[in-house]
C-alpha cells in the first residue's frame, strides 16, 4: 500500500549504514538511472502499451542518463505517488526525482530536497463540468473538490477558499486517475491541481468537450527535477543537464543537427556546449561530449516540450511562461563558459 | 550417637555459571537479555545517527504548527488554520467512530449469521455458509473499494435531483437523499437548547449530555422498579403489573426535555453543488463501515457458531425435556454458556477489525492514518515522529479495546469453587 514505501525508507533510516560513494559512482556501476516519475499522467510520464516510459518528465530522466552512462536508455523508472515521492528519494530508493514536483521553501530547507531548476511554469487550476454552468473559481462555494493528499495543491485550495471566503467539500484521492474517475462518476464536482496535469487527463477523456479548465490559476507551481540534499556533484549534474537542454534549444541544436554542428560548427558557445572546445565535461566527471549525448537522446527543450505535452502531441498545451526569455517566457540557463 | 554433619558450604566458582544447571538457564537469559538491550540500542542509535547525517532531528513541534489543510468529515471544530495536532485529533477521533460503529454492527450481524449458519433450514445454512466463505477469503481492501464503487458508480449525483426533469428524487416525504457523496437524513436540532445558553463554552455538546443524563436517571428508576416487583413476586407469588411505570419513566422525562429545547428537524435542501443541512452520512464513511462490518462478521459468525456447537448435547436436550421453546433455549440456555467461549475470539476480531480502519485511505476517510499518517506527515516530512505516533495511538486503542473485553469476559466467565 502506500505506507509501505514510507516504512521502507524509515526501515532504511533505522538500520541502514552511512552512505557510501557519491551519486554518480553509484548510478555509473549500477549501469541504470533510477528516476522516479509519476504513477501515470500522459505527456508527462507514462508508459506506452509496450511498458516504454513516455513524456515530458521522462526525457529529463532520459537525458540525465545519457549524459552520465552515455545511454538514454539505461533508465529504471520507478512510479511514486505524491505521497511516497519524498520518501523514496531520501531512502535512495531512486536517484532523482522528475514528477511534476512543486519546488517551495519548506521542500527545499527541512525536506532536504534540492530542486535542480524548473523545466515547467504551472500554476494550480480547476477542471470541470460544463454541465454545471460554472464559469470561474469565485463560483464554487460549496463544491465538492477532488483534491491529491500530500501536495501543495492541497493547501493551496485550502487557502484559496479562505481567502475568497468560501466553503468547500474535499474528497482526498491518491491518484490522478482515481480524481478522473471520481469526476466522470459526478462523485465530485471539480478535480484541482496543476493545469498541465488537468490539460493532459482532459485530452485524454471519451469527451473532453464536455469538460473546461476554468480561467483562474490559483498559484504558483514552478516544477522541477529534485536529488537529495548532500550531494552537490550529482544535483550539479541534473542541474546543467536541464541547462544543457535549454541552452541548445537557445543556440538552436536540435537532435537533428547536432552531430553535424558538432563537427562543423565555428560558433563558440555551441562549441563549449558540445564539448568540442574547453573541459567543461571533465568538471564535473563526464565525458567531454555529455551534452550531445543528451540533446541527442530526446531533443533540446522546445523539441522535448512539443513532441510530450505541446503542439506535436494531443495535449497541446502553449509554450506560455515556458517560452524561453528570448521569446518573452521565464526559460533562461546560465551560460556555458 | 552419629550426627551428620551438615554439607560443607561450597564455595561459588565463576565455571558454576555455565556447568550447574542451577545458574545455567540465568546466565543464559541475562546473556539474552544484554544482547536484546544493545540490539535495540544500535537500531535507536543508528536511527539517530543516519537521521543527523540526513540533517534531520526527531522533533515534535511540527504538531503545534499550522495544518493549513481541510477535512472533510470532523467530530469537533476544525479549520485550516487548526494545528497539525488538532487534525491528529479528528482523525483519531474519525477512527474511533468507524471502529465502534463497525464493531457493532459486526457483531449483530455476525450473531445472526453465527446462528442462521446452524439452522435446519438448508437453504438458509446454505446461504449463510456461502456469505462467510465469500467475505472470509477476499481480501478486505477489495471489499472496501467494491463497496466504494458501487456507492459511487450507483447512486445519482446531486445534479440528477435538480430541475423540471429530474432523474432522482428524494425519499421518505422529501426528507431524506441518497446520492453519491453520501446519505442525508433529517438532523435533530433544538432552538432553546442547552448551548445557547452556554455558548458553546464545553468542549461536548451540552444537549445530548443532558438527554444522556435524563435517560441514564429513567433507566435507573425503571431498574429499581423491575427489583421492587422481583421482590413482590418472590414474596407474595404475585408480579405487579409494571411496563407502563417503567416505559413511563424512560420515555415522559425525555419527551418533556424535547419539548423544553424546541426539539425540531433540520431537513437537508439542494443548494447549490450538493445538500445543505441534515446529518450527512459521507460515502466513505458509509462503504468503509459496510465492508468492515461484513468482513468481521464473517468471522464472527464462525466464532459465535463453534460456540454454540461447544455447549453440549445434554444441555439442550435437558431444556427441551423441561418444555422449554426453541428461541427460549437459545436465549436462556446456549447463548450464555456460547458467550464464555465466543467472547474471546472475538475481542481478537474487534482489535483486527479497530486495525483494519487504517485502510480507510483507499476511500479517502479521514481517519488518523490519512491525517497524522497521511497528510501531516507528507506537509511536514516528519515520517518518523508520524509513525512512532500512529504505531503509539493503535497500541493504545487495542489496549483499551482489549482490556475493557477482558473485564467484560471476567464477568460472563464460570465462577469457580
Amino acid at each position: 500500500m502506500k505506507l509501505s514505501s514510507t516504512v521502507l525508507a524509515l526501515l532504511a533510516v533505522i538500520v541502514s549504514g552511512p552512505a557510501l560513494a557519491g551519486k554518480l559512482d553509484e548510478v555509473r556501476n549500477r549501469g541504470a538511472l533510477k528516476c522516479g516519475v509519476s504513477t501515470g499522467v500522459v505527456g508527462f510520464s507514462a508508459p506506452d502499451a509496450g511498458g516504454v516510459w513516455h513524456g515530458f518528465d521522462v526525457g529529463m530522466c532520459r537525458a540525465v542518463a545519457a549524459a552520465t552512462l552515455g545511454d538514454p536508455m539505461a533508465v529504471e523508472f520507478v512510479p511514486q505517488t505524491s505521497k511516497t515521492r519524498f520518501s523514496a528519494l531520501a531512502s535512495g530508493e531512486i536517484d532523482m526525482l522528475s514528477r511534476t514536483t512543486t519546488w517551495t521553501y519548506s521542500r527545499d530547507s527541512d525536506l532536504n530536497v534540492e530542486f535542480a531548476g524548473v523545466n515547467f511554469y504551472d500554476g494550480q487550476g480547476f477542471l470541470i463540468a460544463n454541465a454545471l454552468g460554472v464559469s470561474s473559481a469565485k463560483d464554487l462555494n460549496g463544491a465538492t473538490v477532488c483534491i491529491k493528499t500530500g501536495t501543495t495543491s492541497e493547501l493551496n485550495l485550502a487557502d484559496y477558499f479562505r481567502t475568497n471566503g468560501m466553503s468547500f467539500d474535499p474528497v482526498p484521492v491518491e491518484t490522478d486517475a482515481e480524481a478522473i474517475q471520481q469526476l466522470l462518476a459526478n462523485s465530485c464536482d471539480v478535480f484541482s491541481t496543476d493545469s498541465s496535469k488537468l490539460n493532459a487527463h482532459r485530452a485524454t477523456l471519451e469527451n473532453p468537450d464536455a469538460y473546461s479548465i476554468l480561467p483562474e490559476i490559483i498559484s504558483k507551481e514552478p516544477l522541477g527535477p529534485a536529488v537529495l540534499h548532500g550531494d552537490q556533484q550529482w544535483g550539479d549534474i541534473v542541474r546543467w543537464t536541464l541547462n544543457a537542454l535549454l541552452t541548445a534549444e537557445e543556440l538552436g541544436v536540435t537532435s537533428a543537427n547536432v552531430s553535424d554542428l558538432a563537427a562543423n560548427s565555428t560558433n563558440p558557445e555551441i562549441k563549449r556546449l558540445l564539448g568540442t572546445e574547453g573541459e567543461l565535461g571533465a568538471m564535473l566527471d563526464l565525458p567531454a561530449d555529455w551534452a550531445q549525448k543528451v540533446i541527442s537522446a530526446g531533443g533540446n527543450y522546445g523539441e522535448l516540450f512539443d513532441n510530450t505535452i505541446g503542439s506535436n502531441s494531443p495535449i497541446g498545451i502553449e509554450r506560455g511562461l515556458n517560452a524561453l526569455w528570448t521569446n518573452g517566457g521565464l526559460q533562461y540557463s546560465p551560460p556555458f563558459r | 550417637m552419629t550426627t551428620r554433619a551438615s554439607p560443607p558450604r561450597e564455595r561459588f566458582r565463576i565455571s558454576q555459571l555455565i556447568y550447574d544447571t542451577r545458574y545455567r538457564s540465568y546466565t543464559i537469559q541475562v546473556f539474552a537479555l544484554f544482547m536484546f538491550a544493545a540490539f535495540v540500542g544500535w537500531l535507536v542509535n543508528n536511527t539517530l545517527q543516519n537521521l543527523s547525517n540526513a540533517g534531520k532531528d526527531l522533533d515534535f513541534g511540527f504538531l503545534f504548527s499550522t495544518a493549513g489543510y481541510e477535512i472533510n468529515q470532523r467530530l469537533v471544530s476544525y479549520g485550516p488554520d487548526s494545528s497539525h495536532l488538532r487534525a491528529s485529533i479528528v482523525g483519531l477521533l474519525n477512527t474511533l467512530l468507524v471502529a465502534l460503529l463497525g464493531c457493532v454492527m459486526a457483531t449483530v450481524i455476525g450473531t445472526f449469521v453465527g446462528i442462521l449458519r446452524l439452522s435446519k433450514n438448508w437453504l438458509i445454512a446454505r446461504l449463510m455458509g456461502l456469505y462467510v466463505e465469500m467475505f472470509r477469503n477476499v481480501p478486505l481492501l477489495l471489499w472496501i473499494l467494491l463497496t466504494m464503487a458501487v456507492l459511487t458508480e450507483l447512486l445519482p449525483s446531486p445534479r440528477e435531483f435538480r430541475g423540471e426533469s429530474a432523474t432522482a428524487s428524494m425519499m421518505l416525504n422529501d426528507t431524506s437523499a441518497i446520492t453519491n457523496r453520501g446519505v442525508y437524513v433529517p438532523l435533530p436540532q433544538f432552538s432553546r437548547g442547552l448551548d445557547k445558553a452556554l455558548d458553546g463554552s464545553l468542549g461536548l455538546n451540552p444537549n445530548a449530555l443532558a438527554i444522556l443524563f435524563v435517560l441514564g436517571a429513567g433507566l435507573y428508576v425503571s431498574q429499581r422498579i423491575k427489583l421492587r416487583a422481583d421482590r413482590i413476586q418472590s414474596k407474595s407469588g404475585e408480579r405487579p403489573v409494571t411496563w407502563f411505570w417503567r416505559t413511563g419513566v424512560i420515555v415522559v422525562p425525555v419527551l418533556v426535555l424535547f419539548f423544553a429545547f424546541g426539539f425540531h428537524l433540520e431537513y437537508p435542501e439542494l443548494k447549490g453543488f450538493n445538500f445543505i443541512g441534515g446529518l450527512r452520512f459521507r460515502n466513505s464513511l458509509i462503504a468503509l463501515w459496510l465492508a468492515l462490518s461484513l468482513y468481521t462478521a464473517a468471522f464472527i459468525g464462525e466464532v459465535v457458531r463453534s460456540g454454540i456447537m461447544a455447549v453440549p448435547k445434554g444441555q439442550i436436550e435437558g431444556a427441551e425435556a423441561l418444555g422449554l421453546r426453541p428461541a427460549r433455549i437459545m436465549r436462556s440456555v446456549i447463548l450464555p454458556q456460547a458467550l464464555r467461549v465466543i467472547i474471546p475470539p472475538v475481542i481478537s476480531q474487534y482489535l483486527s477489525l479497530t486495525k483494519n480502519t487504517s485502510l480507510a485511505i483507499a476511500v479517502g476517510y479521514m481517519d488518523i492514518t490519512g491525517t497524522l499518517g497521511g497528510i501531516t506527515m507528507n506537509q511536514t516530512g516528519r515520517e518518523l515522529e508520524c509513525v512512532l505516533l500512529l504505531m503509539l495511538v493503535y497500541l493504545a486503542i487495542s489496549l483499551t479495546v482489549s482490556a475493557g473485553m477482558n473485564v467484560y469476559n471476567a464477568r460472563v466467565n464460570l465462577v469457580e469453587r
